[in-house]
């Protein structure tokens, strides 16, 4: 069962950074929607992919565990990665990942480098200087809704996200 | 700049104006005065400052710049796709899967792009990193299609350089001041595509031609102090990366864009709150943000205000930063190692380099280094040597465009030594070119045809008035050759002596009293017998001979 998620823009989820290095990894993924009418199920196995900014902070702030994020934390982060918590419960769960996490500070990683990706020993490929792609506008720009003479059409600036309140005034009357 | 004064009292008339529709509840009168008095302590420190340490009181603020520099490198294809780099081209007609960032796509390194941004960092005494590693900078904005950048922020390809830059400052602006500043780091970094704004239908209209062309990011730290600094650093990276081919470095189609942090601060203290002025296309804009935001950070700071972090928009019409909106508060990028990307690793001679690998899949610092052409500051220095020329004029020579071809075409081709040459270069070309807003290859003379009078001069068949009037007559009509206008206008040296004495003599009779004043000691006026002379030849006796004979009748 997945959580219903009706935002049009694409989402980021946020993955386990391995280390003492203090990257947040990111992987594309969207998540549709799947069952509206399923109860509220919010799988910890998810969220405990979620280790962001607040882990950071949370080592920062207090080192004692459990850590409680703060509200203004948690507003920077739906606002920054465009994730809802939606509630207390997503916000319980978050802590339970951060946890979870935390327990990776039990490994004594000194002198050892971080690893930026499986890829390290690998030799970079590069490429020629020659022309080879492109030239395709049509193709392209069938997958827009809506252009204006070969334009891509977005709307003005950034939408900026409403505030708290407003978000939990909009989806007051929603089944979550 | 505002070196002169006609810039000066123009500046001060704009700063004016631009005080009173800020503040119009202060009076204008008061801080009219204020005002001057602020430019001008403020823009004579900027040029006393090559000269001696100001000997004002400890309390005065100074401005600190520090300049970001997008250089768009200058190769055939994109950084990481094999779409075309090219300008005006039909919108979304350049653009890839990739640059459109389609799923499945993946980036691919430009061998091209590394090299520039190698041989860049050579030139400017830069730390190559053997190895360089990709980040992922998050942001979300309609012309990022990704919604991220590929960049280079932990472990960038160079770092650590200097980049030595001269202005002409001095009293007469004729000395050449030599700074320097230092690079803190160049990083290869992807573009973002290109949005226009319609504001009339609440659009925006997105072009993703220029998504994901390579850029190297210049980071320099803050060691200038104002606008004229700034856009003499600017102007000799524009040599510099021009000289090398990594960059066309042209400002006003966006190949090299400059973002300026400005400051203030009283020495010795620490640094103020600095904002970022953007939209800067040209040199000379640049020059006019920088100064005008340093004021408007002074004007705040002495009515008791403090300065905010924010990025502003510079207006080049009305020379006023404007706050931008859409960029309020402090941007957290998120930054993430590049997951589909290896470090990119760089060797220092072909012998370094993993055995078995081909040619085309390593670059070697060895053969960069081999391959870097003559800078703008050894080309300087050759013109010194080569024709015995002084620093500011082969400051300016190399300045500007085109300039030094010319002026090496016209020597080759002429007897007139090289300093002759370039005071005609310097004095009656340039004049003439500035007056008109020419730029050399526009010039309606060429070199040969400027090569051509000075050969007549040297001959001895006008002399230099003459040939001056000469230069001013082929400017009008290109099409004909400085002997033939000698011809027409009858303009060739009177080299009759007997026709010379005798007008030297007529002179003489017809002014006993300046007669008298020569005898009695007073040699300045034989000047002014000597004009009334070439009056009478309409300046086509020699002047050496006149003089001569003048001084022999009035002794």
């Amino acid at each position: 069962m997945y959580v219903v998620v009706n935002y049009t823009r694409r989402l980021q989820t946020l993955a386990f950074n391995l280390g003492p290095s203090r990257y947040q990894g990111v992987t594309r993924a969207s998540i549709t929607s799947q069952d509206r009418k399923s109860k509220q199920n919010l799988s910890c196995f998810r969220w405990t992919h979620l280790i962001t900014l607040v882990h950071q902070y949370s080592t920062r702030i207090s080192n004692s565990k459990p850590c409680q994020v703060p509200v203004d934390l948690v507003d920077k982060l739906e606002r920054l990665a465009l994730v809802d918590f939606r509630n207390q419960e997503g916000l319980a769960c978050l802590e339970k990942a951060i946890r979870f996490a935390d327990q990776l500070h039990v490994v004594d990683t000194d002198g050892v480098d971080p690893m930026d990706s499986v890829l390290e020993e690998r030799a970079l490929y590069l490429r020629e200087d020659a022309v080879a792609e492109g030239d395709c506008a049509e193709e392209l720009l069938q997958l827009s809704k809506n252009t204006v003479e070969e334009y891509f059409v977005a709307p003005p600036g950034n939408i900026p996200l409403p505030k708290r309140e407003e978000r939990a005034a909009m989806f007051k009357h929603a089944e979550f | 700049m505002a070196g002169s004064s006609a810039g000066m009292t123009a500046l001060l008339c704009n700063m004016n104006k631009q005080i009173a529709i800020f503040y119009p509840t202060i009076t204008y009168q008061r801080h009219n005065w204020c005002v001057i008095r602020r430019i001008c302590m403020f823009v004579s420190r900027c040029q006393s400052q090559a000269q001696t340490k100001p000997k004002s009181a400890p309390q005065e603020l100074v401005g600190v710049v520090g300049l970001e520099i997008h250089a768009q490198i200058h190769s055939n294809t994109k950084l990481f796709s094999g779409s075309r780099v090219g300008f005006q081209a039909p919108p979304n007609s350049l653009v890839s899967f990739f640059d459109a960032s389609l799923p499945g796509t993946l980036p691919v390194l430009n061998r091209r792009c590394v090299e520039a941004a190698v041989m860049t960092g050579l030139a400017l005494n830069c730390t190559i990193n053997r190895k360089s590693l990709f980040d992922r900078k998050h942001y979300f904005y309609a012309d990022l299609p990704a919604g991220y950048q590929i960049t280079q922020q932990r472990l960038p390809i160079a770092v650590d350089g200097t980049l030595t830059y001269s202005h002409l400052g001095g009293r007469k602006r004729n000395e050449v001041v030599t700074k320097s500043v230092r690079i803190k780091q160049i990083q290869l970094e992807q573009d973002s595509g290109k949005s226009l704004h319609n504001d009339y239908r609440n659009q925006t209209l997105i072009d993703l031609n220029r998504a994901g062309v390579g850029l190297m990011e210049l980071v320099m730290e803050p060691d200038m102090s104002c606008g004229e600094e700034a856009a003499a650093a600017v102007r000799e990276m524009q040599l510099i990366l021009q000289a090398l081919g990594t960059c066309q470095g042209n400002m006003a189609e966006g190949q090299l864009r400059v973002d300026a942090n400005v400051s203030i601060h009283r020495p010795g203290d620490h640094w103020g709150i600095r904002t970022e002025v953007k939209n800067i296309n040209s040199a000379r804009n640049l020059a006019r943000a920088i100064d005008y935001e340093i004021q408007r950070q002074m004007f705040v700071l002495e009515s008791g205000g403090t300065v905010q972090n924010e990025t502003r928009s510079f207006d080049g019409k009305t020379g006023h930063t404007i706050p931008m909106r859409d960029k309020e508060g402090l941007q957290d990028y998120r930054f993430m190692p590049e997951p589909n990307l290896p470090p990119l690793m760089v060797y220092e001679a072909c012998s370094t380099a993993p055995p078995g690998v081909a040619p085309s899949q390593v670059v070697v610092l060895e053969e960069v280094r081999e391959r870097l052409p003559e800078l703008p500051s050894v080309r300087r220095q050759r013109l010194v040597e080569t024709y015995g020329i002084l620093p500011e004029h082969s400051f300016t020579l190399v300045n500007e465009d085109g300039l030094m071809d010319y002026f090496e075409a016209v020597v080759r081709e002429t007897k007139a030594g090289p300093r002759k040459v370039i005071g005609w270069v310097m004095n009656e070309l340039q004049g003439l070119l500035h007056q008109q807003n020419l730029s050399v290859s526009q010039s309606p003379i060429s070199p040969q045809a400027l090569a051509q009078i000075l050969n007549l001069q040297e001959n001895g068949q006008i002399s230099s008035s003459i040939a001056k009037q000469v230069f001013q007559e082929l400017w009008k009509t290109p099409g004909k050759t400085a002997q033939q206008i000698v011809k027409e206008q009858d303009l060739g040296m009177v080299n009759d002596s007997t026709e010379i004495y005798r007008i030297c003599q007529k002179v003489v009779d017809s002014h006993p009293d300046q007669v008298q004043a020569i005898r009695s000691g007073n040699k300045k006026v034989l000047n002014k017998l000597m004009g009334l002379v070439q009056k009478e030849t309409k300046g086509r006796a020699d002047p050496v001979l006149v003089r001569a004979i003048l001084e022999q009748k009035t002794s």
